[in-house]
């Protein structure tokens, strides 16, 4: 009878729920394999799939800083859009002023440029995070109503302070030299910049998970979003952990501004709140607060709208809002639901 | 008589009511006191305001729900009346059936939204509103075979409304009393009575459960009222008001387009009229409606005066250009919600007290 010690015994979760929990990364795959499917036509399905990668990607890096920003802290912040407009027009007015670097035909001069342009707006919206976190959003914790409001508001009047600073006129600015035209693969034309939003998306991806799962300030943003005071409890500061989110949500809104802004080519003061409303679907469809839902959120939202744009522009919004739909019919908090209690 | 008309809530301070009073005074004789068109369509635009700014405080006031498709809804009432009159040619007939036909459509519409999102929590509900609202938007702007795009719709009113109409053939206090003047009080009685009806939802026994289920779900849900029936109720009887804002909008402009209704400025603008007029005050939606038009048309005329004024300073001048106006409103609406949530009418209480 001595030897019925206990010994620990690991769980494995039976192979049907570990399958219903990976489905989601499915969903992309099948989304390309349907659009493929529809479309007939290999090179076009091709330039299709990159620009809607790159666009959902460009969409990742706006929308991941909200989601865990409302995962740690409950927060949602309605004036992410200013971050954007406010990266962007940052952005924009750097290469401007480096307008030689840009037009000149050096690879790397023209990238440093970017790289340049990038740093400062995210610098920029980085410390305008830690303005806005302080003054708009501190003072209504835990109130949802009034955070909507006075984000909103926030918004309202950084849009204003736009336009007083960089007048009421949207800018144009051209591409740097490098990143013009298009690479030719077998039929398909694939423009060079949506292979460079692409990288950047993914590094950008990897490098979150990363820093999420392995490192000690990951490990405290993770324990935070599943039970905040236990975190305050073992004496970390979670006001200030969340202080540094909220900026670096902030930075990352600002990286994504500037990106789209080049995607683009034209930015406008309103540029903001028009992305944001394709950003709060895709923070639907992930699961508010998760990383991971959000990223193949932004990629379904991405790949969706750009086939949709080419077998039916008319109904190219319209879809991404069925797409949310059918998602909350089939899991009604998100692809990935992170915050559960509160 | 007049305690059963505003059903017992009445303004409770002495200056609001004299504010309140001074308000419907100088809209129902605006005619005769302000003449001229742009005073006129000023006016009209004060009472429609009224009405959707008073369903919007009905969902955000009494209910604590925050929705971005108000525009929406409002947008389907000034639709459903302006595809009627243009279908079926300018009588009341089409009027009636036009404005049934956007109720109807409204009401399914905040159903269904608010059956799909409100059970979740009020931040998913703000942003499914946001994105229908403005996917909606821009399926409008694009059926353009049946909506005219972004051009709008131009139509014919039924000819008793427009300035050909004579009624009398003499001036009354130099106003001619014509098809424009009956228009003007059509939109002016229909506000009326909508607003008394609102107040009379407010006050009702459903109303106050409504402010319980905004103060505390749980304990609400634990008495044993369903949370989410009165909530989808308020969004509902919320929608159905804007739809017939709407539809007066439609009948007063005799034209309907995405910008006058449905476009993200004019949701703005309502926000922050409930806001700095006061949540939860039926009122507030008098105050901050007026004030806010008024501020929209005449404001910006101080404002260029004071750029005029301040243009050697190069900054200041840009801050205070006629264009800034929202700059200021925005931080009024940024101060109002910390300082005073109440509003206007909620300063103007306590004052009393």
């Amino acid at each position: 009878m001595s030897d019925t010690t206990i010994k620990p015994r690991i769980e494995k979760a039976p192979v049907l729920e570990r399958i219903t929990t990976a489905l989601p990364i499915a969903l992309v795959p099948v989304l390309a394999v349907l659009g493929f499917v529809a479309i007939g036509d290999p090179a076009a399905w091709l330039t299709l799939t990159v620009a809607g990668l790159a666009m959902g990607l460009m969409i990742f890096i706006m929308a991941s800083g909200l989601t865990v920003v409302f995962g740690l802290m409950d927060v949602i912040n309605f004036g992410h859009g200013a971050f954007i407009s406010v990266g962007a027009f940052v952005g924009f007015s750097i290469l401007i002023w480096l307008g030689g670097w840009t037009a000149s035909s050096s690879v790397f001069l023209n990238l440093a440029a970017v790289f340049l342009a990038i740093l400062v707006s995210m610098v920029a919206t980085g410390l305008m995070g830690y303005a806005f976190e302080r003054v708009i959003v501190m003072p209504v914790y835990g109130q949802h109503l009034k955070q909507i409001l006075v984000t909103m508001g926030g918004l309202i009047v950084a849009q204003q302070l736009i336009h007083v600073f960089w007048g009421p006129d949207e800018i144009h600015v051209a591409r740097p030299e490098s990143l013009r035209g298009s690479i030719v693969i077998g039929e398909a034309a694939i423009e060079k910049y949506r292979l460079v939003a692409v990288g950047i998306g993914v590094a950008l991806f990897l490098a979150m998970r990363h820093v999420l799962k392995s490192t000690k300030i990951g490990l405290l943003v993770r324990a935070g979003v599943e039970n905040g005071e236990m975190v305050e409890a073992l004496g970390y500061r979670i006001r200030r952990l969340f202080l540094i989110v909220f900026m670096v949500g902030s930075a990352l809104a600002g990286l994504g501004g500037v990106m789209w802004g080049l995607y683009q080519e034209t930015i406008t003061a309103h540029m903001g709140s028009e992305i944001m409303v394709l950003v709060f679907i895709v923070v639907i469809i992930g699961g508010l607060g998760s990383v991971e839902g959000c990223f193949i959120g932004a990629l379904l939202v991405g790949l969706l709208s750009n086939y949709t744009a080419f077998l039916a522009p008319k109904v190219a919004l319209v879809s991404t809002i069925a797409l949310m739909v059918i998602i909350l019919m089939w899991r009604p908090q998100g692809l990935y639901p992170v915050v559960k209690a509160k | 008589m007049l305690k059963t008309l505003l059903s017992g809530d009445n303004p409770r301070s002495k200056v609001l009511s004299l504010v309140l009073l001074a308000v419907v005074i100088s809209l129902a004789l605006a005619p005769f006191l302000f003449p001229g068109t742009k005073s006129l369509e000023t006016a009209a635009r004060i009472c429609i305001f009224i009405v959707l700014v008073a369903s919007y405080d009905l969902l955000l006031g009494y209910a604590g729900i925050v929705s971005f498709a108000h525009t929406m809804f409002f947008g389907i009432g000034a639709y459903g009346t302006a595809l009627a009159l243009s279908a079926t040619g300018p009588t009341f007939l089409s009027i009636l059936w036009g404005t049934g036909a956007g109720v109807v459509i409204a009401a399914a519409f905040a159903l269904a939204i608010g059956l799909f999102s409100l059970r979740v929590k009020a931040i998913f509900f703000a942003m499914v509103t946001l994105a229908v609202a403005s996917a909606f938007a821009i399926a409008v702007s694009q059926a353009s075979w049946l909506t005219g795009g972004e051009d709008g719709l131009n139509y014919r009113i039924p000819r008793e409304l427009t300035p050909a109409f004579k009624l009398l053939p003499d001036k009354v206090f130099g106003v001619r009393i014509n098809g424009k003047l009956l228009n003007y009080y059509l939109v002016f009685f229909s506000s009326a009575i909508l607003f008394i009806v609102m107040l009379r939802i407010v006050n009702s026994p459903f109303g106050r459960t409504l402010q319980a289920v905004r103060d505390n779900a749980f304990r609400a849900e634990a008495i044993g009222y369903r949370v989410i029936w009165y909530r989808t109720t308020a969004t509902v009887l919320s929608a159905v008001m804007a739809a017939l804002a709407g539809s007066l909008l439609a009948i007063w402009l005799r034209y309907t387009g995405p910008a006058t209704t449905l476009s993200m400025e004019i949701m703005i603008d309502i926000l922050l009229m409930v806001v700095i007029g006061g949540m939860g005050t039926m009122y507030g939606a008098i105050l901050g409606a007026t004030i806010f038009i008024l501020a929209q048309t005449y404001l910006q005329n101080l404002m260029g005066v004071a750029a005029d004024a301040t243009s050697f300073v190069p900054f200041i001048s840009h801050l205070v250009e006629p264009e800034r106006w929202l700059l200021w409103l925005g931080v009024l609406f940024i101060l109002s919600v910390y300082f005073f949530p109440s509003g206007i009418v909620g300063r103007l209480r306590e004052m009393k007290s």
